[in-house]
């Protein structure tokens, strides 16, 4: 019988512990993907967050590492200095990225760090149970904001993309959603050319890819998908952000 | 026998780490250990190596686990304030089984503290580099060419035992200058089947990993890394002994402050009282056999320590009441002098004699 | 056997106190003695009072700081009035005579008073006070050979300024020849 289908080799077999409806599944699956396509699984090592994806370490099948909460990038710089030839990836939520981590976020781009940061935004903090991120948009509720994001009292949420594309490091960033078919094609390719510019030695890249918590925003998974296109894409447009993977970070200054 | 050069602690200490086959260095700046980073940064480029400034401290011990994990030789310096930063990441590497190096060039604290050489972090070493139940092998170098061999032997056991190292040094080690020689010495180093550098699909992949949600999985991995430590215990005990072979009176000091110690003993000794000293080398596994074999023989231990009295903790630990231990110190950067020690060991044995 | 030396040399950052220390610790290694070098650090880096230990032994040293000095070379007024007292009897004080104005009245020292910045300036090594100043203390002390302070400096001088050795010979054979 011919195959029409199958689960990517860079995915085990261990079942994933996400929600019914959350969005992590179809962004592992991707990225799984690409690396296979890209035929760099045996040189890949992934860094797994602190976070809903923290067990990230036992669905990918290439080599992988724990950091503690927000130093995936470090952690990762690392791994990316010993082994220079290797492909090394980051898997990190908005808490972990973007407060947490935001320190070794942003200096792991400016230093032009040849990694791949796969960056999950959910506007939420999910494992401890709906939290205010930095990522969580005004007035929206949450269990640490439960009359709304007041912008006066807790400020406003952080925009990765346009942040990081401000520095001569970053080689490739540009910011998808996972809501409907279409936008997940273009998060693959998204992923695919982040994780070339890496093989090629072109700098930092990110990929900023918008995603669902029906169990947090406490809508169903449809209704989910939704209030991520009515809400989020508003506040944080899709699209490129930054783009030197022609010539490189270190060639364009 | 190499030639002897005139280098600083720091300096020596960076050139033995290059000598053990360490290629990344991941720091930040901070006083007195700046002259470790300096060497690093000039040496490094030179030889293939990387000397990477961080953001901050907790980025650069990150970094160090990102690098150990991929299973090369690793490490990172730094002052006191700058090693609380490190405490994260140190528990995740030690929950990570991961080896490395990690030089403390201690200073007084707590606090921003002051910038002279203190041991007020024998605590911390010992006892509290981060959360969670675990231990890390702890060097107290007294002398540079010492400190140039316990690097060697630093980065071996950390590799052996599966376990971070640190290097316990201070300001005044880390600053003086004294002649050492780089003997020529075959670095031994251990196969790493765990490390999570690309299983180039020929294995399963490797996780290297701090996290287990089920309970008796955790208390597994824990009580596994504990029989370790027991090992480690009853093998990596080290202790010099001056004079202590007829000692009535023994102090124990580490590091800078057992070099004051040793002119305290033989002043006292030129008064006719039987002093010896007992000088820790390793501070975890701390020396308990040479201090019990000593506990029935001498009338008292004295702690000399460059802080308000940590290590008497240990010695009282290990002698069990049996004599009296009394501490000496001075804090925040002060140092003890031959002549204070001598006084307190005087007065121990009942006056001037 | 020879004898054991506790030297301080104590002044101002920057005229180059650590560096004759450096060099004298230099000599030890080259005597093939034991030896230690010890300076203060601070936050100025300019200007600030600098002073550094450097002991001369023929066993290991025990304290490498130190307290009172066998010898005490200073440069200037600060380092003179904190220094002064800690001289063992017996022992030697070089002073940078153009520099320092006070006096301690110390009768169980010698005292040697050279004014080794100005003989710097009329030689025209306006940087080599420094070493002015240890040709006075070996003079003084004789605790090593000139042969090998010569190698000393050969040691501490970076390669690419090896021009320097002779200038800095010169200026410790200022400080030896120099009469009051």
């Amino acid at each position: 019988m011919a195959v029409v289908y199958q689960k990517s080799s860079m995915l085990t077999d261990a079942p994933f512990h996400y929600c019914p409806g959350c969005t992590h599944g179809i962004i592992h699956k991707l990225v799984a993907e690409v690396i296979e396509e890209l035929g760099v699984e045996g040189k890949t090592v992934g860094v797994a967050p602190v976070g809903c994806a923290v067990m990230a370490y036992d669905y990918f099948a290439c080599d992988m590492v724990e950091a503690p909460h927000g130093r995936a990038p470090a952690v990762a710089t690392g791994l990316k200095r010993a082994i220079p030839t290797n492909v090394v990836f980051t898997y990190q939520g908005d808490g972990d990225l973007a407060a947490i981590g935001t320190a070794e976020t942003v200096h792991a781009a400016t230093r032009g760090e040849n990694i791949t940061v796969i960056f999950v935004n959910n506007a939420i903090y999910g494992m401890t149970g709906g939290q205010m991120a930095p990522t969580t948009l005004p007035g929206q509720v949450t269990q640490t904001t439960p009359y709304g994001r007041d912008v006066t009292k807790a400020g406003f949420p952080v925009r990765v993309c346009e942040m990081v594309s401000t520095l001569s490091g970053v080689a490739y960033a540009e910011r998808v959603a996972v809501d409907s078919v279409p936008n997940i094609r273009k998060a693959k390719a998204a992923i695919k050319k982040a994780f070339t510019a890496q093989i090629e030695g072109k700098g930092f890249s990110i990929v900023e890819i918008l995603s669902s918590c029906p169990t947090n925003w406490g809508l169903s998974p449809v209704e989910a998908l939704e209030w991520l296109r009515q809400n989020m894409m508003p506040y944080y447009p899709l699209g490129v952000y930054q783009d030197r993977t022609e010539k490189g970070v270190f060639c364009n200054e | 026998m190499a030639e002897r050069v005139l280098m600083k602690g720091n300096e020596a200490l960076a050139e033995a780490a290059i000598r053990a086959g360490c290629r990344h260095f991941f720091g930040y700046p901070i006083t007195p250990q700046t002259e470790l980073a300096a060497y690093m940064s000039k040496k490094m480029p030179k030889i293939g190596g990387t000397y990477l400034q961080a953001e901050s401290e907790v980025a650069a011990i990150n970094m160090v686990l990102g690098a150990s994990a991929a299973g090369v030789r690793a490490m990172t310096s730094s002052s006191s304030p700058g090693i609380s930063l490190k405490t994260e990441g140190i528990s995740y590497i030690a929950g990570s089984d991961l080896p490395c190096l990690i030089v403390n060039v201690e200073r007084g604290g707590p606090g921003l503290g002051g910038i002279q050489p203190a041991q007020s972090d024998y605590w911390q070493a010992t006892r509290a580099l981060g959360h969670g139940d675990f231990h890390v092998l702890v060097f107290a170098p007294s002398s540079i060419q010492e400190l140039v061999d316990m690097v060697f032997r630093a980065f071996e056991l950390a590799e052996k035992y599966r376990m971070p190292s640190m290097i316990l040094s201070d300001g005044l080690m880390g600053q003086m200058m004294e002649p050492v020689s780089f003997p020529e010495v075959e670095v031994h180093t251990y196969d790493k089947p765990w490390a999570a550098c690309g299983h180039q699909n020929k294995r399963p992949h490797n996780v290297v990993n701090s996290l287990y949600l089920k309970p008796d999985q955790l208390e597994k991995i824990v009580r596994e890394r504990f029989a370790r430590y027991e090992i480690v215990k009853a093998e990596e005990q080290r202790a010099e002994e001056y004079l202590c072979e007829d000692a009535e009176y023994i102090v124990m000091a580490f590091g800078a402050s057992s070099r004051i110690s040793k002119s305290a003993v033989d002043i006292a000794r030129a008064k006719g009282i039987k002093a010896g000293l007992l000088r820790p080398v390793m501070l975890w596994p701390f020396p308990e056999k040479y201090v019990r074999k000593y506990a029935g023989q001498v009338k008292g231990f004295l702690s000399v320590e460059m802080n308000m009295g940590q290590m008497v903790d240990d010695i009282r630990l290990a002698v069990e009441g049996r004599v009296p231990v009394e501490f000496y110190g001075r804090t925040g950067g002060m140092i003890p002098t031959p002549a204070e020690v001598a006084e307190k060991l005087s007065a121990m044995a009942g006056g001037v004699k | 056997m020879s004898k054991n030396w506790n030297f301080v040399f104590a002044g101002f950052g920057g005229q180059g106190i650590l560096f004759s220390g450096k060099v004298t610790a230099y000599t030890g290694l080259i005597d093939s003695r034991e030896v230690s070098w010890l300076p203060s650090y601070g936050p100025e880096m300019r200007g600030g009072t600098a002073n550094c230990s450097v002991c001369l032994a023929d066993e290991p040293i025990g304290s490498p700081l130190v307290i009172n000095p066998d010898a005490l070379v200073v440069m200037n007024n600060p380092s003179y009035d904190k220094f002064i007292s800690t001289v063992v009897p017996g022992g030697v004080a070089v002073v940078d005579s153009a520099l320092v104005a006070h006096e301690s009245g110390r009768t169980d020292i010698t005292e040697v008073r050279i004014p080794a910045t100005k003989l710097a300036q009329e030689n025209g090594i306006g940087k080599l006070a420094n070493l002015i100043m240890l040709g006075a203390l070996y003079k003084a002390t004789g605790f090593t050979s000139l042969e090998s302070i010569r190698k000393a400096v050969e040691k501490c001088v970076p390669p690419t300024k090896s021009q320097l050795v002779e200038l800095n010979m010169k200026a410790i054979e200022i400080g030896v020849h120099y009469q009051p």
